[in-house]
C-alpha cells in the first residue's frame, strides 16, 4: 500500500480503529454491542485490527429480544467463540419476567423495549461506554448524532445538548451513572459496509443472501412468516426469493425480493438500490417521521 | 465482484467538505441538488419530501427539505449544530458537514470545518460579498481548510450575468488576499435549476470552468495531509503477556502526519529517549512503511517506558515540547471563560490540566478587527496564551492540524468548552 492507493475504505477503517482505541484507553469499563448483524460483524473485524495480538479490552454484549432469527443467534455464538472473546447476553424475556417490560401482546415488536434491557445491563455491569454499529446514513436522527454520543443517567439522548466534536479529539468524560454510546462506523454507508465485508472476506448469517421464504405482503413490506407473524383474514402467504438487508426483530423486519446470492451480488444490488435500508425493512421506523428520534431519547442506541 | 470494479467505488477516495452559508443563500437547496443529481436520494426519501412539499402548497419538490430537521428542532425552533450527509460518485465518496446558520454559526462552522478538506462559501449573486461571506471565509482560513470554492449562487436571478459574477470574484479576491488561503476556485451556479452543480445546464455557456461536482471529484487532496513530519501519538499499549508473546509490546496509534519505515530512528517525546522501529503491524499484516492517516501497531528495538500520551517522532524533525504556548481559541460553551480557572486540555492522546493565562485580543469575525477583552463568550475567537501543567508535544496548527489542535473540557460539567489552534 502507498499513500496514493489509500481508498475511502482505508480512511473509514483507520478512523474506526482510532475511535475504538480511544474508547479502550479513556473509558473505564466499555462493552461492544454485538447482535450478529452485518454492522456489528464489521465492528468485530475493526476491533481485531485495533487490538490484536492482544485480547479485546471489552466484552461483547447482546441485548436479545428473543425475537431474533435463529440463524443470526447461531452465528452470534459461533463468531464469539471463534474470536475467543467473552459474550454477555441479556434477554428481554428476563426483563418481562421481572415486570420491567410490559407488552400488550406476545407478538408485538420488541424493538422499542430493547432500551430497558440495555439500560439494565449497563447498570448491572457499570458499563460507561457501549460501542455500537449505528451509521449516520440510516436515519435523520442518526445524521445529527455525535460519534461519541453522551447519555444521561436515564440513558437519554438530548439532541440539542450535544458536546461539540472537533477534529478527532473526543471527549469521553462521564460522571458516575452516565454513559457514552460510541459509533465507530458513523461515517460508513450501507454500501461501505458490504464493500468492507467483501474486502475482509467476512462471514455473515445466511439470511443476508437470497433464499426462498414464506412471506405475507402487508402495507408496503413483505413480512416473514414465523410463530410471531401469521396471516390475517384476507392475507395470503407467498413463497418468494428474498434476502434481508437488516436482521432484527422477526415481527417487524422485512426482507426484500432479491436473487443476490453472494456478497458481490449484494454490493451490485446495494449500489443500484433506490430505497433506504430502513425504509425497505423496518416497519417500526415507518410509524412516524420521528420514530427513531423518540426511541433514542428513551435510551435506544 | 466485477461489478464493483466497474463502479470503481472500492478504490474511491474520501473527501470531506462543508457548505457555509445561511438559509437564504440556498445552502439546503444546493446540498439537496448535489444529492439529487448524483442519484444519492432514495425513492422513499423523495416521496416523503414530495408529500411535504405538496402539503405546504409547493408545485415542485423542494429539495431543501432533504436536510430538514428533527422533531425536536421543529418544536423548539432550534437547529442542531452539525448533520452529516453522504454521497458517492465513482471517483470519490463525500461526507458533507451540514451546519445550519443563525447566531451560533461560528461554533457550528468551526466544528464542521475541523475535519474538512474543502469549504463551499455560498454567495447570493444578487447580494454579492456580504459580512457573513467574510466571516465564513475567515473561519475557513482559521481552521485551515485547504480548498475554498466560492459558489456564486442564484445566477438565475441576475439573468446569468457574467459581469455580476466577475465583479463578485474580484471583490472576493481583494478581501481574501490577507487570509491565508491556498486554493480558491469560483463557480457561477443556480442550485435551484441545477446549473453548474452536477449538470452544466445551458444558461452559463460563457463559463468555461468546472462544475461543482467535477471540482469536488478532482481537487487534489493528496497534499492536504502533512507528509513530511512523522508524528505518532501512542493511543494504547498492547502487552498480551501470553506464552508465545511474552515480551511483545505494541504501540498502537494513528500516523497523524508523515511516514515511517522499519529501521527508522525515532525519538519518544516528551522523554526524549531514542530507538528504532522494529515492526509495523496491523492484525495479520506486516508493513515496511506506514503513512498518514493509517492506524497501525509498531514495535521498537529497545525496552523503553512508553505509554499513552507519548509521541513517536522521526528523529530528524522535532516538534516543540513546552508548557506554554500561544493559540487561537474558539469558545464553544454558553458558560463564559473564567480566567485563571483550570480546564482539562486534550491534545493528541494526552490530557493535562491547563489554563488561559492571558487573552491577547479577541477577533471581531465581521470586521477582523482585534479588540481588547478580559473574558470570552460563546462564539468568541481570541488569541490567548495557554499554560499547562505537563509539557505537550506540538507543532503549529498551520503546519499540522493533528498536533496543533486541542480542546478544553470543563472539569465540573465535563462539557467541551473550547477548541484551540496552536500558533
Amino acid at each position: 500500500m502507498s499513500h496514493r492507493s489509500f481508498t475511502h475504505l482505508d480512511a473509514l477503517e483507520s478512523e474506526a480503529i482510532h475511535i475504538m482505541r480511544e474508547v479502550a484507553a479513556e473509558c473505564a469499563n466499555p462493552a461492544l454491542l454485538f447482535s450478529g448483524g452485518k454492522d456489528s460483524i464489521v465492528l468485530l473485524r475493526l476491533a481485531e485490527k485495533a487490538f490484536r495480538p492482544g485480547r479485546f479490552p471489552f466484552p461483547l454484549l447482546h441485548i436479545d429480544t428473543e425475537h431474533n432469527f435463529p440463524e443470526v443467534i447461531a452465528f452470534r455464538d459461533h463468531r464469539a467463540k471463534e474470536l475467543g472473546e467473552r459474550l454477555i447476553v441479556r434477554s428481554m424475556d428476563d426483563s418481562i419476567k421481572k415486570g420491567r417490560v410490559v407488552l400488550r401482546s406476545e407478538n408485538q415488536s420488541r424493538n422499542p423495549f430493547q432500551s430497558i434491557t440495555l439500560l439494565d445491563a449497563i447498570a448491572e455491569f457499570s458499563f460507561d461506554a457501549c460501542i455500537g454499529g449505528a451509521r449516520r446514513d440510516e436515519e435523520k436522527a442518526r445524521a445529527k448524532e455525535r460519534i461519541f454520543s453522551f447519555r444521561d443517567e436515564f440513558g437519554q439522548w438530548d439532541p440539542k445538548n450535544q458536546r461539540p466534536e472537533l477534529w478527532s479529539l473526543y471527549n469521553t468524560k462521564t460522571h458516575s451513572g452516565e454513559n457514552i454510546r460510541v459509533f465507530p462506523i458513523s461515517n460508513w454507508t450501507e454500501l461501505d459496509v458490504w464493500e468492507y465485508i467483501a474486502r475482509e472476506n467476512l462471514e455473515v448469517p445466511s439470511i443476508y443472501f437470497a433464499h426462498w421464504r414464506e412471506v405475507i405482503p402487508r402495507d408496503s413490506g413483505l413480512l416473514p412468516v414465523s410463530h410471531l407473524v401469521q396471516p390475517r383474514d384476507n392475507e395470503k402467504i407467498e413463497k418468494i426469493m428474498v434476502r434481508f438487508r437488516t436482521v432484527g426483530d422477526m415481527s417487524c423486519t422485512c426482507p426484500v425480493a432479491s436473487d443476490a446470492a453472494s456478497v458481490g451480488e449484494i454490493i451490485a444490488e446495494t449500489a443500484m438500490t433506490r430505497i433506504t435500508e430502513r425504509g425497505a425493512t423496518r416497519m417500526d421506523d415507518q410509524t412516524s417521521d420521528a420514530s427513531m428520534e423518540l426511541r433514542k431519547k428513551e435510551g435506544y442506541f | 465482484m466485477s461489478v464493483v470494479e466497474n463502479v470503481g467505488l472500492d478504490r474511491a477516495e474520501l473527501l470531506r467538505f462543508i457548505a457555509a452559508g445561511s438559509v437564504d443563500d440556498g445552502k439546503s437547496t444546493l446540498i439537496g441538488r448535489l444529492l439529487h443529481d448524483s442519484k444519492s436520494i432514495f425513492e422513499d426519501q423523495l416521496s416523503s419530501i414530495a408529500k411535504t412539499s405538496s402539503k405546504r402548497g409547493m408545485q415542485n419538490v423542494d429539495l431543501s427539505l432533504l436536510t430538514d430537521g428533527l422533531q425536536a428542532e421543529r418544536e423548539q425552533g432550534i437547529t442542531i449544530d452539525v448533520a452529516y450527509r453522504y454521497f458517492a460518485t465513482p471517483k470519490r465518496k463525500f461526507i458533507i458537514a451540514d451546519t445550519p446558520g443563525h447566531e451560533q454559526y461560528t461554533r457550528n462552522m468551526v466544528t464542521g470545518a475541523s475535519t474538512a478538506n474543502l469549504a463551499i462559501i455560498l454567495i447570493d449573486a444578487r447580494k454579492g460579498v456580504l459580512t457573513q461571506s467574510r466571516r465564513h471565509t475567515y473561519l475557513a482560513s482559521l481552521v485551515g481548510i485547504p480548498h475554498i470554492v466560492v459558489a456564486v449562487n442564484k445566477m438565475d436571478l441576475v439573468e446569468y450575468s457574467q459581469e455580476v459574477f466577475t465583479r463578485i470574484c474580484d471583490d472576493f479576491a481583494v478581501f481574501s488576499q490577507h487570509l491565508n488561503l491556498r486554493n480558491i476556485e469560483y463557480i457561477p451556479m443556480s442550485a435551484l435549476n441545477g446549473d453548474m452543480v452536477v449538470e452544466r445546464g445551458d444558461q452559463l455557456n460563457w463559463y468555461q470552468g468546472r462544475t461543482l461536482i467535477d471540482l469536488l471529484e478532482n481537487v487534489d487532496i493528496e497534499h492536504d495531509v502533512n507528509l513530511d513530519d512523522f508524528r505518532f501519538p501512542v493511543q494504547w499499549v498492547c502487552r498480551p503477556q501470553t506464552e508465545e508473546l511474552h515480551d511483545f509490546r505494541g504501540y498502537m496509534g494513528r500516523v497523524e502526519s508523515g511516514s515511517i519505515k522499519v529501521g527508522d530512528a525515532v525519538t519518544i517525546q516528551p522523554s526524549g529517549l531514542h530507538s528504532r522501529i522494529k515492526e509495523i503491524l496491523l492484525y495479520q499484516s506486516n508493513f515496511d512503511e506506514a503513512f498518514a492517516p493509517q492506524s497501525v501497531t509498531v514495535t521498537i528495538e529497545d525496552h523503553l517506558d512508553i505509554s499513552r500520551g507519548d509521541m513517536l517522532i522521526k528523529s530528524d524533525d522535532q516538534p516543540r515540547v513546552d508548557k506554554e504556548f500561544t493559540a487561537m481559541l474558539c469558545w464553544l460553551s454558553e458558560q463564559p471563560l473564567s480566567s485563571g480557572r483550570k480546564y482539562i486540555v486534550k491534545h493528541t492522546t494526552r490530557m493535562v490540566k491547563g489554563l488561559v493565562s492571558q487573552i491577547d485580543y479577541r477577533v471581531d469575525v465581521n470586521t477582523l478587527n482585534q479588540e481588547k477583552t478580559d473574558s470570552l463568550r460563546m462564539n468568541d475567537i481570541a488569541r490567548v496564551v495557554m499554560k499547562v501543567q505537563q509539557p505537550l508535544v506540538f507543532d503549529a496548527y498551520s503546519r499540522n492540524r493533528a498536533t496543533g489542535s486541542f480542546i478544553l473540557i470543563d472539569e465540573t460539567t465535563n462539557n467541551t468548552v473550547a477548541a484551540g489552534m496552536i500558533c
